[in-house]
This record gives C-alpha cells, structure tokens and sequence, in this order.
C-alpha cells in the first residue's frame, strides 16, 4: 500500500494541524450536544453579562469555523495523497484534548462563564472534566511521539 | 383559492426573469449549471413561503413566528438567490457594451465600498442589532410601511453579506479569503451574541410576549443563524479548496 511517496514534513504538519482542528470542533460539539442537549447541565446562558454573552458567540463562531476549516484542510491532503499517516488520530486527540483542558481551566476557572454542572462538590466535577482532557491529550502526546519515531501503525 | 401579495409577485416575478434568461443562455448555446438554477429556484420558492398568509399570520402574534419570518427572509433566502449567481447569467444575457457598462458599476467605488464583507456585515447585522434592541421592532409592528422596508432591508443586506463573503457572482476587487473568513467569524459571533443577549434581557422590549416566547425565538434565531452561517462558510472553503487544487495542478481558476 505505500506506493505513495513518504509524507515530506510539511504534509505531516499540515495533517496534524488538520485534524487538531477537527479534534477541537468535535469536542465542541459533544460539549453542545451532550452538555447542552441531553444532560442539560449547561444552559444556553448562564451569565447574563454582556462580557460572559459576547464571549460565548466568539468561543461559539471559532470552534464552528475550525471544524469546517479542518475538514476542508483534511479534504485537500487527501485529494492530493499527502495525508501523512500516523499524524490523524495524534492530532484529534490532540485538538480534542487541548480544548476540553482549555474550556475547564479558562472558561471555567478562569474567566468562570460557566461551570461543569451547578451542584455541591464541583471540584469532582472539574477534576473529571480536566482530567479527562489531560488524558486525552497525554495518549494524543504519546502517539504522536510514535508517529515521529516512524512507528505508527500505518492509517492508509 | 391562492391570491399572492405584492412580495410572492416580487418574487414569481424575478424566478420568471431568471428562468427566461436561463432559457436564453442555453438556447443560445451556451451552458447554465442547473444546480444554479436550482439555487435561485429554492430562493424564490423560500420567500413566496415565507410572506404566505400562514406564516404572516404567525408572525403577527408570535415572535417566534417572526423569528422564522426573518430566517427565511434574511438568511436562508438570500443563500438561494446568490448562489443563482443572477448577475453572471444577466451578464451572459447583454450586448458586449451594456455587459461591460455594468461590470464597470460593479467596480465603482460605491458599489466596492457597500459590497466589501465589513460593511456588508454592518448592514447586515448591525441592522439586527438595531431592529432588536431598540424601541425599533415595537415601532415596525405598529407602522406597516415600516415592517416592509424592514423586510427589503434584510433580503437586500442579506445577499450583499452572502455574495461580499462567498457568491459565485463577479466581484471585483474581492478581498483575500482569509479576510473574507475573518468578517463571517465576526458575523457568527455577533449574531450568536445577539440570539444570547435577546434570551438573558429578553429583548425586544415592550412587544407583550411572554418570557418563555422571546427565550424561544432567541433560541431559534441562534440555531437557524448557525445553519445558515454555516453554508456560507461551507461555500467560501469550497472556494478555498478550488483555487488550491487549482494552484496545484498549475492552472488558473476558470472564469465565473
């Protein structure tokens, strides 16, 4: 199968930022879907500051614009056979990871628009949230650590 | 029996023009993408039910039903029309000087000014913000001639936004697509802000509707805005992906 020629750096980069970028846009989207939707632990506002509402709609057009930017990003190394194998599933996990510790640290924490769930005992609740993100980001670390050791399982 | 208001005759009337020119083009010989024709179709079709008297009706004692109204006007119509690239099939249907006389207004100064993708945002959204959280939209209930120009505003300010970000009509002097990209980023923030400021202060003031009814319609201008933001933005990285593959095979975009 690897008649193709070896991804130059380039193309390794580009697939990793790709798919860091879908990684991102996926994980926003569990968040509005799961969070939002099914659990309804978020609500569609939780503080009704002009500051907590205009940071929202930013946050909001970003993670939709990287999610349709990555796939097309995506789609364009793939049509011209320079998607570097090994370099998808580190970047999503990546890109997944790196946002949900973005959203628990900075969202949270930080500038505090809103938390995880509105209950007793939240730090349970961020420990999970950001754990998990750190997690997923540590297992996207390890396999990107392969990929450049040449020792990914090949993905074509 | 169906009797259309002067908006449905509006818009029959421009799907009549389009489709004569359609028929000219191909007759002539020359080719007319059907998907176009498609697009310019759904557009009509989009508005003649969004002025239908059932919607209208909706409309008047619901804000929800305006919210829907002011979707399909301002958002999800527009798409159709642009992306019927009406422009280029008038252009294929005049004599070589009168085409030349209008690309050149297309170029003028005014037209590049209005038709860049910032002012066409302001317009556009500022024009929201405007009607939504001042005294404005109670005003444009009580005054009919208000509520249509209001209305026009919003289908002209709405295919200016979508052909300035992403039409498939000529545009001279585009700016570069990531500026392109940047103002619909600020167009998707604005307009997801305001769905978010209408729902917490439970704007627009003093219309009688119930917290519950303006909590909703803010949702739905929210998620309807998403849906239509994101075919823009899905047009504009098609655009992206053909001027790459173009680069790459090293050939020049073809024309139109």
């Amino acid at each position: 199968m690897s008649s193709l020629p070896y991804p130059s750096h380039a193309d390794q980069r580009r697939t990793l930022l790709a798919s860091a970028l879908i990684g991102i846009g996926c994980m926003a989207a569990v968040d509005e879907i799961i969070f939002h939707q099914l659990l309804a632990w978020h609500h569609f506002v939780d503080r009704d500051t002009a500051f907590a509402l205009a940071s929202d709609g930013v946050l909001h057009a970003i993670e939709l614009v990287l999610l349709v930017v990555g796939f097309f990003m995506m789609i364009e190394l793939h049509g011209a056979g320079r998607q570097a194998p090994g370099y998808r599933g580190p970047g999503f996990l990546l890109g997944a990871g790196g946002f949900q510790v973005f959203d628990g640290v900075v969202d949270h924490k930080i500038l505090r628009l809103h938390q995880v769930r509105y209950v007793d005992d939240l730090w349970l609740y961020d420990i999970a949230w950001i754990g998990f993100g750190v997690i997923v980001l540590a297992i996207g670390w390890l396999l990107l650590r392969r990929a450049r050791r040449g020792h990914a399982a090949s993905q074509r | 029996m169906f009797l259309p208001n002067v908006a449905q005759w509006l818009a029959l009337l421009a799907a009549t023009l389009y489709l004569t020119g359609v028929w000219r083009t191909r007759h002539a010989g020359k080719p007319w993408s059907p998907w176009r024709s498609a697009c310019f179709i759904v557009g009509t079709i989009t508005l003649t039910v969004a002025f239908a008297a059932p919607v209208n009706a909706f409309a008047h004692h619901d804000l929800r039903g305006h919210m829907l109204q002011h979707l399909l006007v301002g958002m999800f119509a527009p798409l159709g029309l642009v992306f019927g690239a009406p422009m280029s099939l008038l252009l294929r249907n005049l004599a070589p000087t009168r085409a030349r006389a209008t690309v050149t207004l297309l170029g003028s100064v005014p037209v590049r000014i209005v038709s860049h993708p910032l002012s066409a945002a302001l317009l556009d959204i500022g024009g929201m913000y405007l009607l939504y959280l001042t005294p404005l939209y109670t005003q444009s209930i009580a005054t009919p001639w208000l509520h249509h120009v209001i209305h026009l505003h919003f289908v002209i300010s709405g295919c200016l936004f979508s052909w300035a970000i992403a039409g498939p009509d000529p545009a001279p002097h585009r700016p570069h697509w990531r500026t392109r990209l940047g103002v619909l980023i600020l167009g998707i923030a604005t307009h997801a802000t305001l769905g978010k400021l209408m729902y917490a202060w439970l704007l627009p003031a003093g219309t009688g509707a119930s917290p519950g009814e303006i909590q909703a319609a803010a949702q739905w201008m929210y998620y309807g805005g998403d849906l239509a933001e994101l075919l823009l933005l899905v047009a504009l990285m098609q655009q992206w992906l053909r001027g790459r593959q173009s680069d790459a095979r090293g050939k020049p975009l073809p024309a139109g």
